[in-house]
C-alpha cells in the first residue's frame, strides 16, 4: 500500500507516494529524478547518498521516505543558489584538486556542510574523523582534507 | 626541449569538477529514458556446476516482466579482449552449460520496475549438476583435478615466458643467492560508482549504449560481435564514470544483456549493479604464488634473477594474458638484470576471475623484487639505497628485445627520497617498534603490444577550428575520473595558444569521436592521446600559418607561433593576428571549406612494451605495537619522475590516491574466500582506508623530459600503487623484524613470526 507523503526538498514541496519500504535515496533518484545523491553501497558504509535532514547528515540509502514527512531536505542540487554561484564548500573542492572522478563528491560536500555547522573550525583530525563515513577510492582524501580546511576558512571569516 | 610552458605545467582545476560539485553530472545510473525497464541478472550460487536445466516460465508469466533471457537464447558466442588469439575468448554472454564460479551470469530478466525484475529471478529455476572446484592454483595444477575449461586439461590457460643471458652460468658466479616463495592477494578495485549501463534500440536496427566502460571501442566491438550486428550499428557512449581502475575495461554481461533485452523489447533496458555483486562478483587484482631466486655479487651487483609466477586467474581468462606477462615484465625492471629469466602460468580457478587493475603485475613483481632487495642489502652489509643506486636502470638502457628506456629519473628519485626522509640515518636506528623501509617501482606509458587486433590506429583527435576564436576537440579518450579530458585540453590549448574555456570537448562517443581509440588502461592516455591531439593542433596550425605568412608577407625564414590567442611571426610579435581571425582567413583562402585538423598516434618502434617508462622510489615509516602487532604509518614520501607533469594537482591527486590502493593492499584490503564464496562483500568487511588512516606524506617529481611523450610527459599515478606494500613491509622489518612474505601484513602475521601468538 502506498502512502501519499510530501516531502520538503532543497525548499520546494514535493507530493510523493511510497511505498513504506521505499528508501529516500529511491525516492530522490529515481521519483524525483534528483540524481545528484548517488548510491554507492546501499548499506550505509560508503557515504555517496548523504543528505542533510534538517541540518544533519544522513545515509539516503538507509533511510525510509516515509519518516520524513514535514522535514527539511537538503540535496547536493540545494547546496549551491543558483548556477552562477557557487556555496563555498563547492569553490574548495574544484579549487583544491578534491574532485577526481566526482562519485563520492556529493556525498562528500554534504558530509562536509554537516560538519562545519556543527564544528566551523575543525582540526584536521576533526576533519578526517568527520569523514570517516565517506569513502572516497580516487583521492586518497588528502586534498578533500585540504579543501575542507580551505571552505572552513573562508566560511568563518565570511561569518566573522 | 622548451619549458615556456603557458597552459601545460599549470595546476588548473579539471575542466569537469564543477558539474561535479554541483551534482549535475550524469553517471550512467543517472540516465532515465521513458519506457525504461529495469534488469536483473541471476548469478550462479555454485562454484562449479553443469547446467541441467532452466526453467524460466514462471519468471515471464509475472506481470509486470518484459523479458527474460538464457544463453539458449543468445548466439552462444564467445568473447574477450584478446582477439588476437581467439581461442583465449572463454567467455559466453551468458552461461552455457556450465557455471565455473559463484556469480556467473546464467540469465536476465527485464521488468517495468527493480522489485518485480527481482521477484522474476527468484522465480527461474536452475537444475545444477555440482561438480567439485578447486580454489587455489595449487589444487587447480594437481594431478586429476577438475577441469574448468575443455579446451584446457591441466587448468592452465596460457604460458607466458620471457628469457634472456645465460642464467646457469650467472647463477654460479653469484655470490649471494635468495631463492624465496611469496604469495600476493586479491584485492578490489573498489570504484565508488557501481557498473551500470542503458541500452537503446532505434527500431531501426542500431543500439545506444551508454555504459560506465574504461574502453568504448571494446565494448562496441565484442557487442557486434556477440550480438551478431555490425560495429556500426552499434553506438557506445561512456558518461560520466565513477572510477575504473582497470575493472571496467570489458565488454561486461550487463552491457550484453542490457543491448540484447532492448532490441528484443523495444524499449530502453538498464542494469546498475549492487555493491553486493560488484565485491562478491567482480573483477579483481591477481593473487599469485611466486617463486624468485636471484643472484649478486658481494659488492651488491645483481646478476641473474628466475622469476616463476602462478597467477590465479579465477574462471575465465579476462584480461590474464597481459597480466601474465606485464608481471614478468616488470619483474625484470627497475634494474639492470643481465641475465633474467621468467615463466608465467595463468591458473584457472573456481573463483570470480581476476582482470586488469592498477599496475597490473607490477604490484605483484614488485613486491617481491623490492623485498628481495632489501634481504639482499642485509644480508651484504649494504645500505638498502646504495644497492639499489648500484643496479638502477638509467636512460639509454635497454631490456633486451623488450624496450630502451629514453628517459629516466630513477636514481635521482632514490636520492631525492632518502633526502626528504633523512634516511640513512633513520635505517641505522634500529627498531624497537619503529622501522623504515623503501620500494620502488617502474611503469610504462602505454603498452604496444596489439592484443585487441584493432585495425586502427591506437589513438586519434580531430580539432575543429572556428572563426570566434574557439576550437572544437574531439577524441575517443576516456576519462574515468583521472583526469584526461582537463589533461588534453591543456595540451591543445599549449600547442594553440588558446584559453582552456576556449575549447569546447567531445569525448568518448563511438558514432562521432574518431574511429578508434583503445581507451583508459595501462596508463596510455596522457602520452597517446596527447600526441594525437598535438598532431591535430599542428594541422591546424600549418593551415593558420599560411594565411599569416601571406597576410603579412612574411619572409621564408621566419616561424610562427600561437599564443595568448594570436597567431603570429615568433620574432616580430606585430605581425600577428587573433586565432579567430587566421580562421576566418584560412576558410576564406579554402572556399569556405572548415579548418579541420587530423592526428593519430600509433607507437611504433618502442620495442615491445611501451614507448616510455616512469620510475619512482617510496618510503614508509611504521609504528608497531610490539604487543599487539597493530600498525600505524606514520608518513608515506615518495620521489617520482611521471616526466613533465602536465597537471602537477592532477598527478598529486592520482598519487594521493595511488598510496591510499597501495595501502589497503599492503595492510587491510583482502577477500575472504570460503571455498568459492566471497564473504567481504560490503565495505563493513572489505575494509578500504578511510581519511583517518591516511599517513602524512609529501611527494617530489623529479625534472626529466620524456622524448615520445607530450611536452616530455609520461605516466604518472598508476605505478605509484606498486611500491607502497614493499615500502610498508620493509618498515615493518625495520620496527619488529618481522619479515612478510604473504600479503596483506596484519598483526596476527606479525606476532606468529615474532614467536609471539
Amino acid at each position: 500500500m502506498k502512502t501519499v507523503i510530501t516531502l520538503n526538498i532543497n525548499g520546494d514541496r514535493y507530493e510523493v507516494a511510497v511505498n513504506p519500504w521505499r528508501t529516500l535515496n529511491e525516492v530522490l533518484r529515481e521519483d524525483l529524478k534528483l540524481t545528484g545523491t548517488k548510491l554507492g553501497c546501499g548499506t550505509g558504509d560508503c557515504g555517496a547518498c548523504t543528505v542533510l535532514v534538517d541540518g544533519k547528515s544522513v545515509s539516503s540509502c538507509l533511510t525510509l521516505a516515509i519518516e520524513l514527512e514535514g522535514r527539511e531536505i537538503t540535496t547536493i542540487e540545494g547546496l549551491a543558489p543558483n548556477s552562477e554561484e557557487l556555496h563555498p564548500i563547492q569553490e574548495s573542492f574544484i579549487n583544491k584538486g578534491a574532485i577526481q572522478c566526482g562519485y563520492c563528491t556529493p556525498g562528500m560536500i554534504m558530509s562536509t556542510a554537516h560538519l562545519l555547522k556543527q564544528n566551523p573550525r575543525p582540526t584536521e583530525a576533526e576533519i578526517r574523523a568527520g569523514l570517516s563515513g565517506n569513502l572516497c577510492r580516487c583521492t586518497g582524501y588528502n586534498k578533500i582534507v585540504d579543501a575542507i580546511k580551505d571552505a572552513a576558512e573562508k566560511m568563518s571569516s565570511s561569518s566573522d | 626541449m622548451s619549458k615556456n610552458f603557458s597552459v601545460v605545467g599549470q595546476s588548473l582545476p579539471r575542466a569537469d569538477a564543477r558539474i561535479k560539485a554541483v551534482g549535475a553530472a550524469q553517471y550512467a545510473d543517472d540516465i532515465i529514458l521513458p519506457g525504461m525497464l529495469y534488469g536483473k541478472l541471476l548469478r550462479s550460487p555454485v562454484a562449479h556446476a553443469r547446467i541441467l536445466n532452466i526453467d524460466v516460465s514462471q519468471a515471464k508469466k509475472l506481470p509486470g516482466v518484459k523479458c527474460v533471457i538464457t544463453g539458449d537464447d543468445t548466439l552462444k558466442i564467445k568473447f574477450g579482449n584478446w582477439r588476437l588469439v581467439p581461442e583465449s575468448q572463454d567467455e559466453y554472454p551468458l552461461a552455457v552449460d556450465k557455471v565455473r564460479f559463484i556469480g556467473d551470469e546464467v540469465a536476465a530478466v527485464a521488468a517495468i520496475d527493480k522489485d518485480i525484475a527481482e521477484e522474476a529471478l527468484s522465480l527461474i529455476k536452475v537444475e545444477y549438476e555440482e561438480l567439485p572446484g578447486v580454489f587455489s592454483v595449487e589444487e587447480a595444477m594437481a594431478e586429476g583435478a577438475p577441469v574448468i575449461h575443455e579446451l584446457n586439461p591441466n587448468n592452465i590457460s596460457l604460458q607466458r615466458k620471457i628469457d634472456y643471458g645465460d642464467l646457469d652460468k650467472a647463477f654460479a658466479e653469484c655470490d649471494l643467492i635468495l631463492d624465496n616463495e611469496f604469495k600476493v592477494h586479491a584485492v578490489s578495485h573498489a570504484y565508488m560508482e557501481p557498473c551500470a549501463c542503458v541500452a537503446e534500440y532505434d527500431h531501426n536496427g542500431r543500439l545506444t549504449v551508454w555504459t560506465s566502460t574504461q574502453t568504448p571501442y571494446f565494448v562496441q566491438c565484442l557487442l557486434a560481435k556477440t550480438l551478431g550486428m555490425r560495429e556500426n550499428d552499434i553506438r557506445v557512449i561512456k558518461p560520466f564514470v565513477g572510477g575504473g581502475f582497470g575493472g571496467k575495461m570489458e565488454l561486461r554481461k550487463w552491457e550484453f544483456c542490457a543491448a540484447f533485452m532492448a532490441r528484443q523489447t523495444g524499449r530502453p533496458v538498464k542494469f546498475t549493479l549492487t555493491r553486493a555483486e560488484e565485491l562478491a562478483t567482480g573483477r579483481r587484482r591477481h593473487p599469485m604464488s611466486i617463486r624468485s631466486k636471484v643472484g649478486f655479487k658481494k659488492d651488491g651487483t645483481l646478476v641473474a634473477k628466475e622469476f616463476t609466477a602462478y597467477l590465479d586467474g579465477g574462471a575465465y581468462n579476462s584480461m590474464g594474458p597481459t597480466a601474465a606477462f606485464l608481471c614478468g615484465n616488470f619483474g625484470g625492471m627497475l634494474y639492470r638484470y643481465p641475465n633474467y629469466r621468467y615463466n608465467g602460468y595463468h591458473v584457472y580457478t573456481n573463483k570470480p576471475p581476476a582482470g586488469a587493475m592498477r599496475g597490473f603485475g607490477a604490484p605483484q613483481a614488485l613486491f617481491v623484487a623490492e623485498t628481495q632487495m632489501n634481504m639482499a642489502a642485509e644480508q651484504l652489509g649494504i645500505d638498502p639505497l646504495d644497492i639499489r643506486l648500484k643496479n638502477a636502470m638509467e636512460t639509454g638502457d635497454e631490456i633486451p628485445g623488450v624496450a630502451t628506456i629514453s628517459s629516466c629519473g630513477f636514481k635521482e628519485s632514490l636520492l631525492k627520497v632518502a633526502e626528504m626522509t633523512n634516511w640513512r640515518e633513520k635505517r641505522r636506528q634500529l627498531g624497537k617498534g619503529k622501522g623504515i623501509g623503501i620500494g620502488c617501482y617502474s611503469f610504462i606509458s602505454g603498452g604496444v603490444f596489439n592484443w585487441f587486433n584493432t585495425q586502427y590506429n591506437f589513438t586519434r583527435a580531430e580539432v575543429r577550428a572556428f572563426d570566434d576564436g574557439t576550437v572544437h576537440l574531439l577524441t575517443m579518450a576516456s576519462d574515468i575520473g583521472q583526469g584526461c579530458d582537463t589533461v588534453l585540453r591543456q595540451i591543445l590549448a599549449e600547442e594553440l595558444g588558446l584559453k582552456m574555456e576556449d575549447i569546447r570537448l567531445t569525448a568518448a562517443d563511438t558514432a562521432v569521436t574518431p574511429q578508434a581509440d583503445l581507451g583508459t588502461w595501462g596508463s596510455r592516455v596522457t602520452l597517446m592521446a596527447g600526441n594525437a591531439v598535438r598532431k591535430a593542433a599542428q594541422e591546424i596550425k600549418d593551415q593558420l600559418y599560411k594565411v599569416v605568412s601571406l597576410k603579412f608577407d612574411l619572409n621564408v625564414i621566419h616561424d610562427l607561433d600561437c599564443r595568448d590567442g594570436m597567431v603570429f611571426a615568433k620574432n616580430r610579435p606585430d605581425r600577428g593576428i587573433p586565432f579567430g581571425e587566421a580562421v576566418r582567413l584560412a576558410q576564406r583562402a579554402n572556399r569556405g571549406e572548415p579548418i579541420i585538423g587530423y592526428g593519430s598516434y600509433t607507437p611504433r618502434g618502442k620495442g615491445l612494451v611501451t614507448p616510455a617508462f616512469s620510475f619512482g622510489a617510496q618510503v614508509a615509516e611504521v609504528t608497531v605495537d610490539m604487543e599487539t602487532g597493530a600498525i600505524t604509518v606514520d608518513e608515506m614520501n615518495t620521489a617520482h619522475d611521471c616526466g613533465t607533469p602536465i597537471n602537477p594537482m592532477s598527478v598529486e591527486g592520482q598519487l594521493e590516491g595511488s598510496v591510499h590502493m597501495g595501502l589497503g593492499y599492503a595492510l587491510c584490503e583482502q577477500f575472504i574466500m570460503k571455498g568459492g564464496k566471497t564473504l567481504t562483500a560490503t565495505f563493513l568487511d572489505y575494509k578500504i582506508p578511510c581519511a583517518e588512516d591516511m599517513p602524512p606524506g609529501k611527494s617530489v617529481h623529479v625534472e626529466t623530459y620524456e622524448p615520445d611523450g607530450p611536452f616530455g610527459a609520461k605516466e604518472a599515478g598508476e605505478g605509484l600503487v606498486s611500491p607502497t606494500a614493499p615500502a610498508i613491509a620493509d618498515a615493518v622489518y625495520h620496527a619488529t623484524g618481522y619479515r612478510c612474505t604473504e600479503l596483506p601484513i596484519t598483526p596476527e602475521k606479525i606476532l606468529r613470526g615474532l614467536g609471539k601468538l
